[in-house]
């Protein structure tokens, strides 16, 4: 009857009831909501990331990652190959790729990019560039003159499909190295920077005309589940000889986005207490005016022998299913709200403006189950917290004066 | 035997600068199964008595025994453990939980006393039945007469058989034909169950009723009449 008689109690003043309600209810909306908003904006920059060209793990010659130049290649592949198989797990892919800077060049425009050999299939299951081609063609393994570039690239050239395009680098013997390749492929990506930066050739052809030999420059790893990231790193630094490779994980290659994953988890608890704190008040508030509109029925509480304990506990269970229900309603929502965009929030207008940080043009909001644990506990147990104060106060009536109250 | 004991009580209301001394060393001892009226003018003292017996509140000096329990000497739980399963309360305003039934008010007080759910509702009932509402167990105290509401609120001061009812001006708020109702009532149960019933009233009718009327005049026991009216 306890529950009851809370349950009644809630209902008494309907409007005011509501009133709280609805102020929980977009609290736990914004909370989550707001918060999916965020890690996908988050969860994006860390697929666009992974996606272009980073993998989930790389290994390097060692030096490279701070001096990306040709000398600081891996000369015997053989040596990655083996402690690959040896620790990946199952379902697991990974590319070898050459990665040196270059100038780009055609009868009208110069450009530095970078430009990456791929083994064509192994890449396309690595990163973005096997679905990326728009126009013309993928690469094939047997490509010796075939490059595919982005689109900015290719609109800032003025130039298109089956047009030449020469790239310049230093080869292994510190000499200029030039070759003439032809567009096969215009790929497009999420962001504009990765269209203008990357041109891609064969493996082979980039080998051939930096004189690498079996040289490559780096090996990238995609792993089935993200959480075994930091184990299988560990596994693979064991496996080489640390005085000639180093292995490094997302986290460690991307800096920025990790800084900004940290960044968004700071604000998202923020956001969390900021939303509380607003509807903290509103239930002191509400709890406050439904205690002292019953002044005299906790008089009479008393009187019949309840103990104080009991009337806080009266009190709290009042606010206890307030809390459920905004909760739930708030809940709900959010969860209807992620789903209705859940065909992603395209932001092509402002892409430009986006870039800069790494997102997506599209964010695909979501649901972290963690982000909605917080935010229903920060909620549920701050909202009880904070009823505990008008729960006292209904404790502390005395009785005679209670009962005399009008 | 008496089940209430009090001995030269004094109780003091401040109100601001200005202090009104309600009850002025009352000594007064009731025994047990009696049918007791405190009778007297507004102001007199008699509700402060009532009060103080109940353990709603305190005397400032003197004591005061309650079925054996010396009342100075226990903190606010436990005098909250004594009412309720002591002490029964009926007041003028009726004072019913408004979001519960009649039953689940009746109910209530062995709600708090823990009481299994088929108990409770079986004695609530039966309390209800004799008190006339056997066809109101359901209804909420809004739906419910002046007259239904108090004889609620003495189903439930009875229901939990306690040894004491402490009625503060019990038809203050009813009419001189439902007031009479009701005192029979409260007689009957008087008789029936034992209980002792302790109320104030400045009602002549009621004093009629009352085997002891005990005048009380600007605090201090004025006149102590016994009276057997059967």
């Amino acid at each position: 009857m306890h529950f009851q008689l809370a349950w009644r109690n809630i209902w008494r003043n309907p409007r005011r009831t509501a009133v709280i309600m609805t102020a929980i209810i977009i609290g736990v909306w914004s909370m989550i909501f707001l918060g999916a908003l965020m890690r996908g904006i988050s969860d994006g920059m860390v697929r666009n990331g992974i996606a272009t060209l980073t993998g989930h793990i790389q290994v390097h010659h060692k030096g490279y990652r701070n001096d990306p130049v040709i000398e600081n290649s891996m000369t015997d592949p053989d040596i990655v190959k083996t402690a690959l198989k040896k620790t990946l797990p199952a379902g697991a892919q990974w590319t070898a790729r050459v990665r040196v800077n270059a100038v780009a060049s055609n009868a009208r425009h110069t450009a530095g990019v970078t430009f990456v050999g791929i083994d064509p299939v192994r890449e396309a299951r690595v990163s973005f560039i096997g679905k990326a081609v728009t126009e013309g063609r993928y690469l094939k393994d047997d490509d010796k003159y075939g490059i595919v570039a982005g689109k900015a690239l290719v609109d800032k050239f003025e130039t298109r499909l089956g047009h030449k395009l020469v790239l310049m680098s230093q080869d292994t013997d510190r000499e200029i190295a030039s070759r003439a390749f032809r567009i096969v492929g215009i790929f497009k990506s999420e962001m504009q920077a990765t269209e203008k930066q990357f041109v891609f050739v064969t493996k082979a052809a980039t080998q051939h005309m930096l004189k690498l030999k079996n040289g490559i420059s780096e090996v990238s790893v995609i792993l089935p589940d993200q959480k075994e990231v930091k184990q299988v790193a560990d596994n693979l630094r064991a496996a080489l000889p640390s005085a000639d490779y180093e292995v490094q994980t997302w986290r460690e290659l991307l800096p920025l986005i990790t800084a900004y994953l940290d960044i968004y988890d700071g604000f998202i608890f923020i956001w969390f207490i900021v939303v509380f704190i607003a509807m903290g008040f509103g239930i002191v508030n509400t709890t406050l005016m439904a205690v002292f509109e019953r002044i005299r029925e906790f008089g009479l509480f008393k009187a019949l022998g309840m103990k104080p304990w009991w009337i806080i506990r009266e009190v709290l269970a009042e606010s206890f299913f307030i809390l459920l229900i905004g909760t739930a309603v708030g809940n709900i929502l959010s969860f209807l709200s992620v789903f209705a965009l859940s065909g992603g929030i395209d932001l092509s207008s402002l892409a430009a403006g986006s870039e800069f940080a790494g997102m997506s043009r599209v964010i695909y909001p979501a649901i972290h189950g963690q982000d909605m644990i917080v935010a229903n506990l920060v909620v549920f147990i701050l909202g009880l917290l904070v009823s505990i104060y008008p729960a006292v106060k209904a404790a502390r009536f005395t009785p005679v004066e209670a009962l005399a109250h009008t | 035997m008496n089940i209430v004991e009090c001995i030269d009580i004094e109780k003091t209301y401040r109100q601001g600068k200005m202090e009104v001394r309600a009850l002025n060393g009352v000594s007064l001892s009731i025994e047990k199964g009696g049918f007791v009226a405190l009778a007297g003018p507004s102001g007199s003292g008699k509700t402060t008595m009532l009060n103080i017996i109940g353990g709603l509140d305190s005397a400032d000096s003197g004591s005061i025994i309650v079925n054996g329990n010396s009342l100075d000497k226990m903190n606010q739980s436990e005098l909250a453990g004594l009412r309720l399963h002591n002490i029964g309360f009926i007041f003028q305003a009726y004072n019913l939980i408004p979001v519960l039934s009649a039953i689940e008010n009746v109910e209530f007080v062995m709600l708090l006393q823990d009481v299994p759910p088929a108990e409770r509702r079986e004695r609530a009932k039966i309390v209800l039945d004799d008190v006339g509402l056997e066809d109101k167990y359901n209804r909420r105290p809004a739906e419910l007469s002046g007259g239904q509401q108090q004889r609620v609120a003495v189903a439930r001061a009875v229901v939990s058989n306690p040894s004491i009812v402490l009625a503060d001006e019990p038809t203050a708020n009813l009419d001189s034909k439902t007031g009479q109702g009701l005192l029979e009532m409260m007689k009957e149960m008087n008789k029936k169950k034992k209980v002792t019933f302790i109320f104030s009233t400045h009602d002549k009718m009621v004093m009629d009723y009352a085997r002891r009327l005990v005048h009380i005049r600007d605090g201090l026991v004025a006149d102590d009449e016994i009276r057997d009216r059967g």
